[in-house]
């Protein structure tokens, strides 16, 4: 290798890391560009459409397993001694055949209503080294209150298909992180890297019709227009179901739904 | 067709200096460490249990709280810096007291290699392990092993002040091509495996090619066992590559079974998934590496018998 080559050999690699570092630089500021631009599409969002509270409908039922309820998978947490002791995880939590953790929502039938974002901020608690509730529900735009209230430091990573990605720790005792998602997205995954059992599901709407089911497998949802919906039923290992409802005025309407072991 | 003459990375001038070397060995071995200890990070899904970089938890060196994915990723954190000096060390060490011109080169070339790696592992934090950032992490982590291995071998006692025995291949495809050959289908198999493993690409394709770099490894080592058993360079990587092949298929077996046959449905990365894997990844830059010294041997004791390989003084006793 002559000089002037061993020259240009040590140019390009000096180049290359810093195109390399350019390269994160740039992404990091897209992503706060991008994450502005959602927050000024929040802030600019359309008034909401008026509904006549004396005609709203209510759409409720239970969520079934049929068959017999996978083993839980066993969470074993002895790498932190402040998670404390053996636990199992809630893939799939099923009691008598009632299964919980199934976000239902109007997936259809809101043709071009917009609603207001609530004030309120939803809470996603870390204790025990588990996340609580382990399936939540939120509005675009809706403030989520992340609380800690372990005696170790956890990191807060969802990992969104639509949204923003981001990954950040906190320790005891750390004020609440606050965060909102700009764009719906049913089932994001939301996970803690220190502690790889710590899984949760994000389910981000834009209308305030949806539920979680409770362990008893029911669900409720509350103030529904008159009208023809589709309900979407979502379980973050079994899949999506989705069934047509028509509710009138002052309706209660019962709709149940069955889920079978994936395979079955 | 015999000569005791070597090739041009002999004939340069050469003192053997054996802290250099043993500097030069103990630089390769901490390289396995720093690989071994990013297999732990990634097969125990801890890699962002540290957010920022390049400095944890806010700060460069600061011990935190040792518990849960922490404890993989901030040691590797810290090896892979001890690794940064040493190779800091060696190459500056190289420049001091190495004369020939290409090893003072590779020297600034494992530098090069091992910021660059500092770089890609960053990278990998702060855009939250994007699989093509992982796997070129995991890639380059091996070729700078490769070259780590390769300057403790230039600065081995043998090399310096041994004349190579040296054999021409007339064989095709010649012997330096098959170890050629050997590289590339284990850095593709490298890549597939760092696409599966970071969740960029399903398991089949790098199941798939372990057939191909079975029958070319082991096409490989046949010939340089068989042929050329007498070259005590050749023959040693040879049966060293094929006792490493024939560890990684087994290895490669059991991390499937752990990870893709019976760890789908675990709650978190459990045992005998984290050992398997990390072994194979460990044993996979070994076979890496030897195949790579097996080559740089081959390169060096069995050259390709073409005209102007020819040693000078045959050339010279040839008619006009």
């Amino acid at each position: 290798m002559n000089k002037k080559t061993s020259w240009m050999v040590a140019a390009s690699m000096l180049a290359l890391c810093a195109l390399l570092l350019t390269m994160a630089c740039n992404k990091q500021s897209n992503t706060e560009q991008s994450s502005n631009n959602m927050s000024q599409t929040t802030a600019t969002a359309p008034v909401a459409t008026p509904i006549d509270p004396a005609t709203v409908a209510t759409v409720n039922g239970t969520v079934k397993f049929d068959g017999a309820a996978p083993k839980a998978a066993k969470i074993d947490m002895s790498q932190d001694p402040a998670c404390k002791g053996m636990n199992e995880a809630e893939a799939i939590v099923v009691d008598n055949g009632d299964l919980a953790n199934v976000f239902v929502y109007v997936k259809d039938g809101l043709g071009s209503r917009t609603f207001d974002v609530p004030k309120n901020e939803v809470v996603l608690d870390q204790s025990g080294c588990k996340y609580h509730p382990h399936v939540l529900g939120v509005m675009a735009g809706q403030t989520v209150q992340i609380k800690n209230d372990d005696q170790t430091t956890h990191n807060i990573h969802p990992t969104p298909k639509d949204n923003r990605e981001w990954n950040e720790s906190q320790p005891p005792a750390a004020a609440p992180l606050e965060k909102n998602f700009a764009r719906e997205e049913i089932m994001l995954p939301v996970k803690c890297n220190q502690h790889p059992w710590m899984k949760m599901y994000m389910n981000v709407v834009k209308s305030p019709f949806y539920a979680v089911t409770d362990k008893s497998g029911k669900y409720e949802i509350k103030g529904l227009p008159p009208g023809d919906y589709t309900i979407a039923f979502v379980h973050e290992k079994l899949g999506e179901q989705d069934q047509k409802v028509t509710v009138g005025p002052k309706d209660t309407k019962t709709v149940d739904q069955s889920f079978k072991a994936a395979g079955e | 067709m015999c000569s005791s003459k070597g090739n041009s990375l002999s004939t340069n001038p050469a003192i053997y200096n054996r802290a250099h070397h043993a500097f030069a060995v103990f630089t390769a071995c901490a390289t396995l460490v720093v690989i071994t200890a990013g297999a732990l990070v990634t097969s125990n899904d801890a890699g962002l249990s540290v957010p920022d970089w390049p400095t944890s938890f806010g700060y460069l060196v600061k011990v935190p709280q040792f518990v849960g994915g922490v404890r993989y990723e901030w040691s590797h954190r810290m090896v892979a810096g001890t690794l940064v000096s040493l190779t800091l060390a060696i190459a500056v060490w190289t420049l001091l007291v190495e004369r020939r011109r290409w090893l003072r080169w590779l020297a600034i070339g494992a530098f090069c290699t091992v910021i660059a790696q500092a770089i890609l592992g960053g990278l990998t934090v702060l855009l939250f392990q994007p699989p093509w950032i992982s796997t070129a992490h995991a890639t380059v982590a091996q070729t700078f092993f490769c070259i780590a291995v390769s300057i403790a071998l230039f600065t081995g006692k043998k090399w310096v002040e041994e004349v190579p025995r040296v054999e021409f291949d007339s064989r095709r495809p010649s012997l330096i091509t098959l170890t050629l050959l050997s590289i590339l289908v284990l850095y593709l198999q490298l890549i597939l495996g760092g696409m599966f493993r970071h969740h960029g690409m399903s398991w089949w394709p790098h199941v798939l090619n372990a057939v191909t770099v079975s029958f070319v490894l082991a096409w490989t080592a046949v010939r340089a066992i068989s042929v050329y058993s007498n070259i005590e360079a050749v023959r040693r990587p040879a049966i060293i590559m094929l006792s490493l092949l024939i560890t990684q298929l087994c290895l490669g077996f059991t991390a499937f079974l752990t990870r893709v046959a019976w760890g789908r449905d675990t709650a978190q990365p459990e045992l005998p998934m984290v050992v398997s894997t990390v072994a194979h990844v460990a044993v996979g830059a070994l076979l890496l590496a030897t195949t790579v010294v097996l080559a740089i041997q081959v390169w060096r004791h069995v050259p390709v018998a073409f005209a102007e390989r020819v040693p000078q003084a045959q050339r010279n006793a040839s008619p006009a």
